[in-house]
Parts: C-alpha cells; sequence; structure tokens
C-alpha cells in the first residue's frame, strides 16, 4: 500500500479534469444526458430503421458475449436486454479510469408495423446487435389498383 | 509534460473532422497498464493505434451502415471514434500490443524504459 505516492502526471492524475471538460465539448448533449448513471444505469444507444420489407433495429452492445444477451418480441413490442459483468482478471489492478458501463441494462421498443415472430433475425458484429424483423405480409406497401368507370 | 505541443495539433485536427470520444477503462498492474476503449462498429480495418513520444492516439473509423431503409429513429452518433492519451514514461513502447473484439479495443502498455516512436500492429 503507498501511503506516499511518486507524483506523475498521467492517466487519471493531472489530465482528468482536462480530459472530462474536453469530454463536455466532444459529446453531444444528448448522450451526456442518456449516459449519466445517475439518472438511468446503461441504455445503449438505438437505431431503427424501416425498409419496404424489413424493420432493422441496431443497438450498441461493445464487449458483450452472446449469451448474455437476450432479445424478445412480445405483443407488438421488441426487447433487448442482458448484462455485462465486470472481469475478473482486473481485480488486482487500480483502476485509473472506469468509463464503460457495467451491469444490466433493458431497452424496449414498440414496433411501428406488425412483424412476423418465426421470421426475425439477430446478428452480434463488432460490438453492435442487428435485429431484422420481416413484416407480415399485410403491413408490406401494397399498390391498390385504381379502376375507372 | 508535451501539453502545450498537443494542442494546436488537435484543435487543427478536429476542424477537419468531427470526432467522439470513446469511453475508456484503465488499469495498473505491477506489469503494466490495460487499457481497453470501447468503438462499437470498429474492427480492425477501421482502427488506427499510433504512438509518439508519450503521446498515444487511438483512431477508430466505423463501417459505414449501408441499404438500411429509412431511419425511423437515431439514437447513434454517425462520427468515428479519437481518443489522444498521454502515457507514462515507464512504457516500454516497443511492447505495446492491441487486440479488437466486439467493437472493444484492448491495449496492453507493460512497462520498462521509453524507445522511440513507431506504429502498433493489431492482431
Amino acid at each position: 500500500m503507498n501511503y506516499l505516492t511518486r507524483w506523475q502526471p498521467t492517466f487519471g492524475r493531472l489530465t482528468s479534469l482536462r480530459d472530462e471538460i474536453d469530454r463536455l465539448f466532444e459529446v453531444p448533449l444528448a448522450e451526456l444526458a442518456r449516459g449519466s448513471r445517475l439518472l438511468s444505469g446503461w441504455t445503449p444507444a438505438l437505431d431503427i430503421f424501416e425498409d419496404k420489407d424489413n424493420l432493422v433495429v441496431k443497438a450498441e452492445l461493445p464487449g458483450m458475449k452472446r449469451e448474455d444477451i437476450q432479445v424478445s418480441l412480445h405483443d407488438g413490442s421488441l426487447s433487448i436486454s442482458g448484462e455485462r459483468k465486470t472481469e475478473s482478471k482486473h481485480e488486482d489492478a487500480e483502476v485509473y479510469r472506469a468509463e464503460r458501463f457495467v451491469g444490466r441494462f433493458q431497452r424496449t421498443v414498440t414496433l411501428p408495423t406488425p412483424v412476423a415472430g418465426d421470421k426475425v433475425k439477430a446478428d452480434y458484429k463488432d460490438g453492435i446487435l442487428t435485429i431484422t424483423l420481416p413484416k407480415t405480409e399485410e403491413a408490406k406497401p401494397k399498390q391498390i389498383e385504381v379502376n375507372v368507370n | 509534460m508535451n501539453t502545450t505541443q498537443t494542442e494546436p495539433r488537435t484543435q487543427q485536427q478536429r476542424a477537419q473532422h468531427e470526432y467522439v470520444a470513446p469511453h475508456v477503462n484503465i488499469f495498473e498492474t505491477k506489469d503494466g497498464y490495460v487499457l481497453e476503449a470501447e468503438m462499437p462498429g470498429v474492427n480492425k480495418d477501421g482502427l488506427e493505434v499510433t504512438l509518439e513520444d508519450n503521446e498515444l492516439t487511438l483512431v477508430g473509423r466505423r463501417g459505414h451502415d449501408a441499404g438500411q431503409g429509412e431511419p425511423l429513429f437515431r439514437e447513434r452518433q454517425l462520427a468515428d471514434f479519437r481518443r489522444v492519451f498521454e502515457l507514462d514514461p515507464a512504457i516500454d513502447t516497443a511492447k505495446v500490443s492491441a487486440r479488437i473484439e466486439q467493437g472493444v479495443l484492448t491495449l496492453t502498455l507493460p512497462k520498462s524504459e521509453r524507445v522511440k516512436p513507431r506504429k502498433i500492429t493489431v492482431n
């Protein structure tokens, strides 16, 4: 245990205040509000897209294991949840910075169109979970013929 | 400390390109430092890790999402990642190693005496 630590202008010491202020300018306000642990814990960012055949939901979940992510569909709502556990290999190390979120998260999205639940696909690559939800036949846009009398 | 030298360069780069700083965890053990940076959407091809003097620069370029249809709701940022760190001079820059998995870059920086600036190859 060090009672007198050698003064080192590195990683967490002098530069931390400057880095925090830099972050304030680099990070958009929405992310600051969303990312505040005090207010909401971990809420991974989501994007939702729609084309004529599918709804696509993308969630940012870096550094997760596939088995720690759950995706479920219920009553027209898509739910993504999971847990990031702390890594035991760093237990004996001194922590300078811990900005990465740890713990449970959950996000639920109400889908704007009905989807075929049995055809939903989920892919996890480069830390992004991509869920492709094919629309039901009735939900796809259709051309309606106009009869002129 | 090189803080005054760093400032003009960072501002210039910021003017050219908007970046976002990735979240990091930094640990110190008796053998060295471990740095984990979260860069979802970045893989080995989009990653640039450079080491010069005592300065470590991480840049992660996201792949472009193409052809998914119309966005209904967007929270993810489109900007690439960039963050610069000043390193403890005790780190042996020749032995720094990097690995990226599921959008998380893990850098291992063992302690030893300083060497010349160099680029790091990612496994």
